[in-house]
């Protein structure tokens, strides 16, 4: 087919991968909002994407943009609690058990970022500095360090999962 | 950094709670309602089961556009729409209710005439003609292709209007299946002749 896809196909192809992504980004909590948002912009949008795009890539540029939007909106209607999700998890024990969920959420928001869009939404690690900004070397590191924090803090659920690889 | 570590890490992340299909359903749903206020859904599209197999229905916001048999190919019909229309196509089947039911009632015997709003912009020149004249054949009746020919203007254009029944985009509901041989053989049909027969068979018991 030489001409676009229908777009319910290309919710059917990439909405599970484009809801892990909001979700390991924004937690549950506020993933369903930043999908539709995703979704709703890509369709307005879809026609004017060339033919030859690579649509996951889009997707996840436009989910990084409504993830920020829901973050500012959210901001703007809490109550501060405190700098919890910054502290240093790995340095407390009771965290060990935290499931991996919570350790994403822990994570510094650009390391977060890159490993849900390299590791969970598929894109190279040029296309993730596109959508984060910065070098692709950085998105590289962020997304290295993301993932070694995540172990430390989610190390139970790891362990001896490498040797057999 | 190593293909290995990379499905290692793919690994890890796997213990993440899973997209279930409900969620995705559910989201779906909220995104066709919003989709549909805010005029984005350009073909909006079901299917339904019938006693001709499943049939896949599709409008545009002026009205029916497209009804297709399963031997179509219900996926390759849909991106003909995607190239032809607008690639804003989702599976939206409220759009499609009022065409839904009234099919129910024509395959159960209880509707002799359609009556829903048409996109008719897939047709054009004399098919267009002859799909606007094809309604004037009666539930139960038939005619020949020289006579739908006539009827549309061009009483030598027998052949033409086989042309226009083989690529009507609303089969059905433009009854191309009451179009048949002036020796009374059946003719041909895009559903198949076995279909034609069924569709003629209900017609006539009804």
């Amino acid at each position: 087919m030489t001409g676009k896809q229908p777009f319910e196909a290309v919710v059917a192809e990439h909405g599970a991968t484009v809801l892990r992504v909001c979700r390991a980004v924004l937690g549950p909590a506020d993933a369903d909002d930043a999908w539709s948002e995703t979704f709703l912009a890509a369709l307005r949008a879809y026609p004017e994407l060339p033919a030859d795009a690579n649509v996951e890539a889009w997707l996840v540029t436009i989910a990084h943009r409504k993830a920020i939007d829901v973050t500012r909106a959210a901001a703007r209607r809490a109550v501060p609690v405190g700098d919890a999700p910054e502290r240093p998890a790995a340095q407390r024990a009771d965290e060990r058990d935290l499931d991996l969920q919570a350790a994403l959420a822990a994570l510094p928001r650009k390391q977060r970022e890159a490993v849900a869009y390299h590791y969970l939404g598929g894109l190279p690690y040029t296309d993730v500095a596109a959508v984060i900004g910065g070098s692709t070397d950085a998105a590289r590191r962020a997304a290295a360090d993301g993932i070694a924090r995540l172990r430390k803090t989610y190390a139970a659920a790891t362990v001896g999962e490498g040797e057999t690889r | 950094m190593t293909m290995n570590h990379e499905s290692e890490v793919a690994g890890l992340l796997t213990a993440l709670p899973d997209v279930t299909q409900a969620e995705l359903a559910a989201l779906h749903e909220r995104l066709v309602a919003r989709a549909d206020a805010g005029d984005l859904v350009d073909v909006a599209y079901r299917t339904i089961d019938s006693p001709v197999g499943p049939l896949l229905l599709a409008a545009t916001p002026q009205g029916l556009l497209r009804v297709a048999y399963e031997s179509e190919d219900h996926d390759q019909v849909l991106a003909a729409l995607a190239e032809k229309v607008s690639p804003r196509i989702l599976n939206a089947p409220r759009r499609l209710d009022p065409a839904a039911r009234e099919l129910d009632e024509y395959f159960a015997g209880a509707r002799q005439r359609f009556d829903l709003p048409l996109d008719l912009s897939l047709s054009r020149g004399f098919r267009l003609t002859v799909l606007t004249h094809l309604p004037d054949i009666g539930y139960g009746q038939t005619a020949s292709y020289g006579a739908v020919a006539a009827l549309a203007g061009r009483p030598r254009a027998a052949r033409a209007v086989g042309t226009a029944c083989a690529t009507n985009p609303l089969p059905v509901v433009v009854p191309c299946h009451r179009v048949i041989h002036a020796d009374g053989k059946i003719g041909t049909y895009l559903g198949g002749p076995a279909v034609k027969r069924l569709l003629l068979g209900l017609e006539a018991a009804a």
